[in-house]
């Protein structure tokens, strides 16, 4: 089968113009993406997030496909509920969707995704990842990194790593369970096309960068996005039935066997303009740590088609400031 | 013989319920048990969603009614409160989900028995309350709570009080469900999920009506909520009308909102709510052998309030004693309340007196309520002034 | 006139272009392809795109030359920032005539 490409990708939007949110906003472009691959034959629901806001205001919405929105906390649960119903009326051939941020994933809506996940449900459960509860404002969430200053860290920043909401939903055992980034679409629309072959509980994590939150120019969010995949910030990678495959941006990273220093990326953000030598020596390690994990994980499936270099030679690490 | 729990459970068989989320709670978990084993048995054809928590219980019903599927919950006290938010939503989308509430008091400290403190907190959520006096009650009010929740676009909670009527047997007709299938058709809903006509439900809404892509001028949030308030309003009708066909088809009459048992010459009447209806009237019989004239006001329908039905089945009485499971902290019972704000424009309203009984389980008995009558009588006789705050029976 | 025209019960959104207005006029500069560094433009065959494909907006055509609607986009600059051929600039919009 053909690669996807931009060129030969799909024309249809689902995705009206002139919505509501932020010029250069990564949800948007990543939702995009998620609808084209999704090509209409689904039901979405969604809690109260960004993707709320861009879904428009009563008695318009922004988007042509069906959507039931929902308390915060119950995303997953409204997903199962979709199900349970066209399960029950013999109604096949459509997907459900649930699309969440961090916020509504690795918090306030963890218990009812757990819940779903353990039991099952057939859906795709899709949490875009802009890192904070950047719908109110910016105020730390379990995927605010360490460091990080927030509505709710406005002085320390926040003093602990993230939540690995990933590693998580992986331990429930799941089908498929895969991470995006919106700088990545065509990895995105790939991995949303391969969800909907796969029957049960499905995770996509989608890295969605937020110029406003984490402060940098809205021109830059590709940028961004792809900087968090070199310095290994953001993994991407997919696991289909407990097999680890790295992706795109992050199998050429593999390739070229090293990463770029963290705070290349740390330095573009003003969320992270305070940090100390400290912090930023921590997140470095923490990055590596993680980084060889994973690609221990890619060896024992991908082996020989990753290049020696990136078995043996440790990533570059950053020079303490 | 069925319990009401087996009778709440054996109705939503009946009634072809389609999807079930529910997750146990004492004395509520049997019904979670039953409809699993006919699930499980094939005696039901349903999706049974054995969810994590309440609130997610009730998202799932939610989402599933927006899809069209006839759907049905069962819980109590800190579970009913643990949806709270999603009884408001519910009832905002205008989803008929019906709900079995099993009546429990709600901690701090904790209690597994028997008050109405649970649904009564949710009084303000938009949903129809009926409190059931005895297991066919259950039974029929919940078939019936299908057919008014389907016709007005309302949920409906189908209240009964825990352990004294859902862990105690006692005789249910259970009808046929070919007499159910002629009294209940399939649910048509007002939500459509299809992507050939693809709709966005439940978005921020503003102050102030806004126009449409159509250039039609659509409903403010406050609009929305008249709507809700006014079919809430009239479903009384429908409670009646449904009733009245469930009499026909059925053979037992359930037209009136209220259950009135001699009083209409009555000079006090007793006002009680849920299995305490049947409690009093055995009061009632024993007031009246000493020469009272004595009536027993049993409400049936909560919500909506049935203001003028009560106005006039106790708007002649001298005295009106209200027995509430109940309090609203801070004011009094809130039946005490409903029944006060009923009779508010009658000329000669006759005094209402309120007493809080039976919290936590504890036993209430005739002799407690008709002692509280002879009571309030000689105070009233003595002219003493009423205290404005509710009487507490704590007798062991 | 009220809303009585309106049958919804509950809160029933039906979808439409520029629900949040026309975001056109967020912008403080605006995307100018130059049909000489254009790729597609320069060959007249369908190819590249990735203007098109970062739009968050879904506000640029899949045309040859691949077209923005001005009514809607909102001068994020991400197409300027991805194109490989540099063939976008972002220009003032106090230089246009509205």
């Amino acid at each position: 089968m053909s690669p996807t490409t931009a060129v030969n990708l799909n024309e249809k939007e689902y995705l009206l113009p002139g919505n509501r949110l932020c010029p250069g906003c990564a949800v948007t472009l990543a939702y995009r993406h998620i609808l084209k691959a999704l090509d209409g034959q689904a039901i979405v629901t969604v809690p109260a997030s960004c993707l709320t806001v861009l879904h428009g205001m009563y008695p318009t919405t922004s988007v042509t496909v069906p959507c039931v929105n929902t308390p915060f906390a119950s995303t997953a649960a409204s997903a199962a509920g979709l199900v349970a119903g066209l399960r029950a009326l013999g109604r096949r051939g459509l997907t459900v969707v649930a699309v969440a941020g961090d916020g509504g994933t690795h918090d306030i809506g963890i218990q009812a995704l757990s819940g779903a996940a353990e039991r099952q449900e057939d859906f795709i459960y899709i949490c875009y990842d802009n890192e904070g509860y950047m719908n109110t404002g910016n105020q730390r969430s379990g995927s605010t990194p360490l460091g990080a200053v927030s509505g709710t860290t406005p002085v320390i920043g926040k003093r602990q790593h993230q939540k690995d909401i990933v590693a998580i939903m992986e331990a429930h055992g799941l089908p498929y369970v895969a991470t995006a980034n919106a700088s990545y679409p065509l990895d995105l629309y790939d991995k949303v096309k391969k969800a909907m072959s796969i029957s049960g509980t499905r995770f996509i994590h989608v890295y969605t960068p937020c110029p406003p939150g984490w402060g940098f120019p809205f021109s830059d969010t590709i940028k961004i996005g792809e900087t968090a995949v070199q310095t290994g910030w953001n993994v991407l990678f997919e696991i289909e039935n407990g097999a680890f495959h790295l992706t795109a941006g992050s199998q050429a990273v593999a390739r070229k066997g090293h990463l770029r220093p963290v705070n290349e990326f740390l330095s573009l953000q003003a969320r992270f303009g305070h940090l100390d030598g400290k912090n930023i020596q921590e997140l470095q390690r923490w990055v590596t740590a993680r980084w060889q994990h994973l690609i221990e994980r890619a060896q024992m499936t991908q082996g020989s088609k990753l290049p020696a270099t990136a078995r043996t030679m440790p990533p570059k690490c950053a020079e303490q400031p | 013989m069925l319990d009401g729990n087996a009778a709440a459970a054996e109705a939503a068989k009946l009634c072809r319920v389609q999807v079930i989320a529910a997750y146990p709670i004492t004395p509520q978990s049997p019904v979670t048990e039953i409809l699993s084993e006919f699930v499980e048995k094939g005696d039901l054809n349903a999706e049974y969603v054995t969810v994590e928590s309440e609130h997610s219980a009730l998202a799932v019903c939610c989402s599933a009614s927006m899809v069209g599927a006839r759907t049905f919950t069962a819980s109590s006290s800190h579970g009913l409160a643990y949806m709270h938010e999603m009884l408001h939503w519910v009832a905002g989308t205008r989803l008929p989900v019906v709900l079995a509430c099993v009546n429990r008091a709600i901690g701090a400290p904790w209690n597994v028995l028997n008050d109405q403190q649970d649904s009564i907190s949710q009084r303000d959520t938009g949903w129809i309350q009926i409190y059931a006096r005895n297991n066919q009650e259950i039974l029929d009010s919940v078939v019936q709570a299908y057919k008014i929740a389907e016709m007005v676009y309302l949920p409906v909670m189908v209240c009964y009080d825990g352990y004294v009527l859902s862990h105690t047997e006692m005789p249910v007709d259970t009808p046929s469900q070919a007499v159910v299938d002629r009294f209940l058709p399939p649910y048509k809903p007002h939500t459509v999920l299809d992507p050939g006509n693809p709709k966005n439900y439940n978005l921020v809404t503003l102050a102030n009506p806004r126009v449409n892509a159509e250039g039609v001028l659509c409903h403010g949030y406050m609009e929305l909520r008249y709507l809700l308030q006014e079919a809430l309003q009239n479903s009384a009708q429908a409670i009646a009308s449904v009733g009245a066909e469930f009499r026909e088809l059925f053979g037992r009459d359930y037209t009136g909102l209220l259950w009135q048992d001699r009083l209409g010459e009555a000079e006090v009447a007793i006002v009680a709510m849920g299995s305490l209806a049947m409690e009093a009237r055995v009061a009632a019989d024993s007031l009246r052998r000493s020469g009272l004239k004595v009536g027993v006001l049993g409400l049936r329908v909560f919500r909506p309030f049935p203001k003028s039905e009560v106005a006039q089945a106790v708007g002649h009485c001298r005295l009106v004693m209200v027995f509430d499971r109940d309090i609203s902290y801070g004011s009094e019972g809130a039946i005490s309340l409903e029944i006060k704000s009923a009779l508010y424009r009658r000329r000669a309203a006759p005094v209402v007196r309120n007493f809080i009984v039976g919290l936590g389980g504890r036993d209430v008995k005739a002799r407690e309520m008709t002692e509280a009558v002879t009571k309030s009588l000689a105070s009233l006789k003595k002219g003493t002034p009423d205290s404005g705050h509710p009487e507490w029976i704590c007798e062991i | 006139m009220g809303t009585s025209d309106c049958g919804h019960i509950c809160g029933e959104s039906s979808p439409g272009v520029g629900e949040a207005g026309r975001t056109g006029e967020w912008r403080t500069s605006r995307p100018v392809v130059d049909n000489r560094k254009c790729t597609p433009a320069r060959k007249g065959v369908p190819m590249c795109f990735l203007c098109w494909l970062y739009c968050p907006e879904a506000v640029i055509a899949k045309t040859v030359p691949p077209r923005v609607d001005m009514e809607y986009c909102k001068g994020c600059g991400i197409c300027a920032e991805v194109c490989p051929s540099h063939a976008i600039d972002m220009v003032e919009e106090a230089g246009f005539v509205p």
